[in-house]
């Protein structure tokens, strides 16, 4: 399954998604973990005392706040806005009254502070005034776009890539298929299971508004095989909105079998090309969580300032889904579940998989936090020295996207940028397949992220040094142009002075004038 | 033998016309090997290397007039990419030409500045702005750190401060063990799936 099959065109077959089921390359079975929290249904977290919703927004923007401290805001009102952008906005989670605007530690990689609203919530929860649209069956697709652009939504599977960008390129594209990706794969995180399990109906209106609003005729719910509920919940709910045109599809649990284009493969058969996304093939992929969020935004008009939110692991004491505000204090959702427990020792945002450690549990809950994983000491797999590689291929064998990890890995850390490009440092997905594997505990993973890290930095560099450039040449053009033109000038004048015969005419004629006009003044 | 001279007098006549009117029809506006410099030198247009910008310094260096080893900003690693594209040995950086240093950019006291526009003029990228007599500003994003601006303020008002990071990059991994990045879970059961 290398490749893409040479007969046929890809779009063609891409219609075909769901109907017979390929497979991707490389992937891991890793024990699954995600029954413990879904033991308990999920419950709607109290609102803490104090709110921190971050103002950064996809790729690193920080939004501008609105409000001032000590100003009252409703539920789902703009609390920050991005200044080119008049909806990318960020929204008051509850109502309240903004206690401050400040640095605080915002859930990021990286670990650093971010600028945060501080909302003291009233109590009330009061929305402001929604503006829902009226009935999206007979609503113009623009309006809907416009819709989901206001909500603020974004990719809820932990990507966080706006979703208003996706679906109006794919709208200007034109895409036949539709795929809500439900195939969780990733060990511990199970919020978009006990979303399916529990509302399914908002699920299945999500998507039939993202049909619409792309123009998309076929609709396919990707679920994993061991989702057992998931797929009667799914199946009378279809059948409930009466849309029989949309396939739910079992996959094979196989990881990172969620990741969009491992997910695209097994549906089609199809690899998407290096560098391109889902709608070259004609498709379109949306988080089922992402699906629901697009309901709640077009039927009532709300905006996204909630999501649900897996605590689990073993070092929390009962793990379970929780409906958290965006901004709430990951410490009190732990509460809610009942606290720590004594062997809890690292705080992980996301799978054990891809997440990343966080330094204090008093980061906020943020758009993109699928799951808080608790480990306990003895889950955390020990520090090991790293060894020298010993090329025994495994990285490449897991490798999903049918990378050389261990020669990218070489490349990286010799500075061989334009090699590591060259063999596909782009369309690393991270999965830490190959960092798993790996028998001297190298952390390619590590690698690749300060690698593409390092390619961006130096692209800015680039663009920058273009601009200089630019400007340097358009300043030398003009300065020429100038120079040219005083030059031009000069000359006209010496010409209109004339040879020097007629110089000294005109300068006899100017002495008698003057001399006239001093006679004529005695 | 007349024969063969006459031939290759006609062979030498066409291949003459040929190559000719290649010449023409293939004509290359700017020297390639200019170009491929300049893309190298990272256009702070500073002047450090003695040439009024990098475009001049990158002829200069194609015409084999000047060293490689004169761009402070463009550092060692900037020598290293000209002596990988020339095919010439790298050599340490000439420090009659100045140290290689983290970017900056400047920035104008407001209040202290009086309007003379002297700096306007000095700047070879058209980073700032403003009119006579009145405060004038820097655009930091155009502006490459050069340093041309501060000599002709007459009343000191311009400093260059360190240029700020655009956005966090993921670090290089410590050199023995593992980042506490990203954890696994110990007894995680792993097997390839195919």
């Amino acid at each position: 399954m290398i490749g893409n099959p040479l007969n046929g065109d890809p779009i063609e077959i891409a219609r075909q998604a769901g109907k017979r089921l390929h497979h991707f390359p490389g992937g891991l079975r890793l024990r699954h973990n995600k029954k413990v929290s879904c033991e308990l249904p999920i419950e709607r977290a109290p609102l803490p005392p104090r709110l921190f919703v971050p103002l950064r927004l996809h790729g690193g923007r920080e939004a501008e706040p609105v409000v001032d401290a000590g100003q009252r805001v409703l539920k789902g009102e703009p609390v920050g806005e991005l200044r080119d952008d008049p909806g990318g906005c960020v929204h008051a989670p509850t109502s309240g009254t903004v206690s401050a605007i400040t640095r605080h530690p915002v859930s990021h990689p990286s670990g650093l502070d971010g600028r945060c609203v501080v909302i003291k919530p009233d109590g009330l929860d009061r929305w402001t005034t929604l503006r829902p649209v009226n009935d999206w069956r007979t609503a113009d697709p623009g309006a809907l776009r416009a819709a989901i652009h206001r909500a603020g939504i974004v990719g809820l599977g932990g990507a966080v890539f706006p979703t208003s960008l996706k679906v109006e390129e794919a709208s200007e594209r034109g895409i036949h298929t539709l795929i809500l990706n439900g195939a969780e794969c990733e060990p511990y995180i199970s919020c978009d299971e006990m979303l399916m399990r529990e509302q399914p109906g908002s699920i299945v209106l999500g998507a039939q508004i993202l049909q619409r609003a792309v123009g998309a005729e076929r609709i396919v719910i990707a679920i994993e095989d061991q989702m057992g509920a998931v797929l009667e919940a799914l199946r009378g709910a279809v059948r409930e909105a009466r849309a029989e045109h949309i396939d739910i599809v079992r996959v094979t649990t196989i990881y990172p079998e969620g990741g969009e284009k491992q997910l695209v493969q097994v549906l089609t058969g199809l690899e998407v090309p290096s560098g391109g996304r889902p709608t070259d093939l004609g498709l379109l992929c949306q988080n089922v969580a992402t699906a629901t969020a697009v309901a709640q935004a077009v039927t009532e008009g709300q905006p996204l300032v909630e999501r649900v939110v897996t605590i689990t692991g073993n070092g929390v004491r009962r793990p379970r889904n929780l409906l958290a505000a965006i901004g709430t204090p990951i410490s009190s959702l732990i509460d809610q579940c009942g606290g720590y427990t004594d062997g809890a020792a690292r705080l992980v945002l996301g799978g054990p998989m891809m997440g990343y450690a966080l330094p204090s549990d008093a980061n906020p809950v943020i758009k993109a936090a699928n799951c808080i994983l608790v480990l306990t000491a003895e889950e955390i797999r020990p520090r090991q020295p790293e060894l020298p590689c010993i090329r025994c291929g495994e990285c490449a064998r897991v490798c999903p996207a049918l990378l050389q990890p261990m020669h990218l890995d070489w490349t990286i850390r010799n500075g061989l940028w334009e090699e590591a490009v060259e063999t596909g440092l782009d369309d690393c997905i991270e999965c830490g397949c190959c960092d798993f594997v790996c028998p001297s505990h190298i952390p390619l993973v590590d690698w690749f992220r300060h690698g593409k890290s390092e390619l961006r930095g130096r692209e800015l560099e680039r663009r920058r040094a273009a601009t200089a450039r630019q400007r340097y040449e358009a300043r030398a053009a003009r300065l020429a142009r100038q120079q040219e033109e005083r030059r031009r000038q000069r000359e006209e004048k010496k010409r209109a002075l004339g040879d020097d015969a007629a110089r000294q005419e005109r300068i006899a004629a100017a002495v008698e004038r003057a001399r006239r006009r001093r006679d004529g003044d005695r | 033998m007349l024969t063969a001279i006459l031939a290759f007098t006609t062979l030498c006549v066409l291949f003459g016309l040929g190559l000719g009117w290649a010449s023409r029809r293939f004509h290359v506006d700017s020297d390639p090997v200019v170009d491929r410099i300049d893309a190298l030198l990272p256009q702070t247009q500073c002047g450090q290397c003695n040439y009024p910008g990098c475009r001049p310094y990158a002829e200069a260096i194609a015409a084999g007039a000047a060293p490689i080893n004169q761009c402070p900003p463009g550092g060692e690693a900037g020598i290293r990419a000209l002596a990988d594209l020339l095919g010439v040995e790298p050599l340490p950086l000439n420090p009659e030409n100045g140290e290689e240093q983290p970017p900056t950019v400047a920035v104008i006291d407001e209040a202290a500045c009086i309007g003379c526009t002297l700096c306007i003029q000095a700047c070879p990228v058209d980073a700032i702005v403003g009119a006579p007599k009145l405060m004038h500003t820097v655009i930091a994003s155009e502006c490459t750190g050069c340093d041309l601006c501060l000599p002709p303020c007459p009343v000191d008002c311009i400093r260059t401060v360190p240029r700020p990071v655009p956005g966090w990059g993921w670090p290089r991994p410590a050199a023995a063990g593992r980042l506490a990045m990203a954890p696994r879970p110990a007894g995680a059961r792993a097997q390839a799936a195919q």
